[in-house]
């Protein structure tokens, strides 16, 4: 199951995270998760809400750029070595491009979760499967 | 065509109208305006000396710098008791300067728009939507005289005020609009923010005469994919009488100058050498006609070409191109000549990047700076960061092997760069005037 995650367009200036964070706010979506990459004029923010229909219709309302991504969301021992092994589900004979990750802690439980966006999600998707990994639901993630 | 007899002409006798009108025109600015007398004497010129057309190259240019020089009235050839109204520049490139008047000038701007209008497949069953600032400004009374010499129905609603604009293009049936290209696009923007239930296409609007600044093919698909409407070119400047000076017909190729009125002539900027027919520089106009400001080889400082094609339309007249520049704003980058222009066609070229960009000039030290500010919209907007840096590098790469400049490129949120009812500020050049 793919997950939806909502990319953000935001100039480096003061006040924008701020109005994007109101939008959200305004119209009580829960953020699970985020994370910023960012060049000296500007950054991405990639977000992981509750509601991420709803939040991609009222930034766009907001005349805020932004687009829904699919991504992946896999759960992962809290112990040494996981991410090691999970990674080399990708990297070592499949040769699959991880565009960027980023992670966060299960409330549910001691897991982490990771979230993967990949070149080819459905490649990706297969690699999983064939390795014996699970990944979660948009439901899962949400900790619901 | 509103004036068939003169747009159709045939060249032979257009040129003999030509040279009648222009030994009148020269004779009177003249006899009646000190400024031209003292000028053509320095020149060793006198209007006597007019035999054939190319005796016009005689005649010493007439520069902005004049006309603001004898700003308010000194360009004026009749009496002010003849004189029925002034218009004023936008003064966008520094002073404004003022244009008179008389009745018959007009009369003669009248049929110019009319002309126009017609040339735009406009006739009196339109109902046109002047969105052209009323006042001072040449834009909007010029287009609503035409539109009623043409015997259309005028609404005379002027710029701004985009939410009214657009319910009486629903409601009072507008067919066609006059304004300038970017608050064309800018009513379509706020349509489809603010209006979602707004449809341009189950309007009658279906046509759409456009000027006052410079716009590109780009833009002309916008509008008219957005607008769901024929989009025609039109030029003018106040200096010679306002927009009507020339327009683009059916075959959307060129802007015919209503050469009968308005002599035209391209010259070499730098040197103000006269170029040959198909030669791009800047462009020179001769009034025929006009009473009260009369131009005598008044200098543009717009850059275009001119050519004759045989037009399908019908009309003899002569073609500019769209106007390429302004020698004006011409922005001269660590040695290197760049005008906005051609900023704005390289990012159109470069997929995907809409038409809202800044440009802004400063000094550091001794050396220019040039940063191009590009809107994001979600058309290019990717949430992974190598894309939007290939995008910006793209840019960059495209200005230094295209126009010889390193520029700074900044993604900026839509709606970051201001627009206006009026004209779009495309340039802000910080450096100290020199």
């Amino acid at each position: 199951m793919n997950i939806t995650q909502i990319s953000v367009f935001l100039e480096n200036r003061p006040s924008r995270l701020r109005q994007v964070l109101q939008v959200l706010a305004d119209r009580s979506i829960n953020i699970q998760t985020l994370t910023i990459a960012e060049v000296s004029d500007f950054g991405i923010l990639r977000l992981i809400v509750n509601q991420p229909e709803e939040a991609y219709a009222a930034l766009k309302a907001s005349h805020i750029t932004c687009s829904r991504t699919e991504v992946l969301a896999v759960a992962l021992e809290d112990t040494p070595g996981a991410l090691l092994r999970l990674i080399d589900v990708f990297s070592s004979r499949r040769q699959i491009n991880i565009d960027y990750m980023y992670a966060f802690v299960d409330r549910r439980d001691a897991h982490s979760i990771m979230i993967f966006r990949f070149e080819d999600i459905e490649a990706a998707k297969q690699a999983l499967a064939e390795e014996g990994y699970t990944v979660l639901k948009q439901a899962e993630v949400l900790g619901q | 065509m509103f004036s068939p007899d003169r747009e159709s002409m045939h060249p032979s006798r257009l040129k003999q109208l030509q040279l009648e009108r222009l030994r009148w025109s020269v004779r009177h600015a003249y006899e009646n305006n000190a400024h031209y007398r003292g000028t053509f004497a320095a020149a060793g010129f006198h209007p006597d000396q007019v035999r054939s057309l190319d005796d016009l190259r005689r005649i010493p240019f007439l520069t902005k710098q004049e006309m603001r020089d004898n700003s308010p009235y000194g360009l004026f050839a009749v009496p002010m008791k003849d004189v029925v109204r002034v218009h004023s520049s936008s003064g966008t490139t520094g002073h404004a300067t003022v244009v008179g008047y008389t009745r018959n000038d007009i009369e003669l701007w009248s049929t110019l728009m009319a002309r126009t209008i017609a040339s735009a497949g406009g006739s009196a069953e339109d109902v046109l939507q002047v969105a052209y600032g009323y006042g001072l400004f040449t834009g909007g009374l010029g287009a609503h005289y035409g539109g009623e010499k043409i015997g259309a129905t005028v609404i005379p609603i002027s710029g701004g005020n985009t939410d009214r604009q657009l319910m009486l293009i629903r409601d009072f049936g507008t067919t066609m609009l006059a304004c300038t290209p970017s608050y064309a696009i800018n009513m379509a923007d706020f349509a489809a923010r603010h209006m979602p239930e707004f449809d341009f296409r189950k309007t009658r609007l279906r046509r759409g005469i456009f000027g006052a600044e410079p716009w590109t093919e780009a833009m002309r698909k916008e509008i008219e994919s957005r607008l769901g409407i024929d989009a025609y070119d039109i030029y003018g400047l106040s200096e010679v009488i306002g927009p009507g000076v020339s327009c683009e017909c059916s075959a959307k190729s060129g802007l015919h100058v209503f050469e009968d009125l308005f002599l035209v002539e391209i010259i070499d900027p730098a040197t103000g050498e006269v170029l040959p027919e198909g030669s791009q520089g800047e462009i020179v106009y001769t009034s025929l006609t006009k009473e009260c400001c009369p131009v005598i080889r008044y200098r543009s400082r717009d850059i275009t070409r001119l050519h004759r094609d045989g037009c399908a339309c019908g009309r003899t007249l002569v073609k500019m191109d769209k106007v390429c520049g302004r020698s004006d704003d011409m922005l001269i980058i660590r040695g290197v000549n760049v005008f906005p222009s051609q900023i704005e066609a390289l990012l159109l070229e470069v997929e995907g990047v809409e038409p809202h960009y800044q440009v802004v000039v400063d000094r550091r030290g001794a050396l220019d700076d040039i940063e191009v500010m590009v809107e994001v919209d979600e058309a290019i907007f990717s949430d992974e960061m190598k894309v939007m840096n290939a995008l910006a590098e793209k840019i960059a790469a495209r200005m230094r092997s295209t126009l010889g400049i390193t520029a700074k490129i900044t993604l900026v949120e839509p709606s970051s760069i201001e627009r206006g009812a009026g004209k779009a500020r495309r340039v802000i050049d910080k450096r100290k005037p020199q």
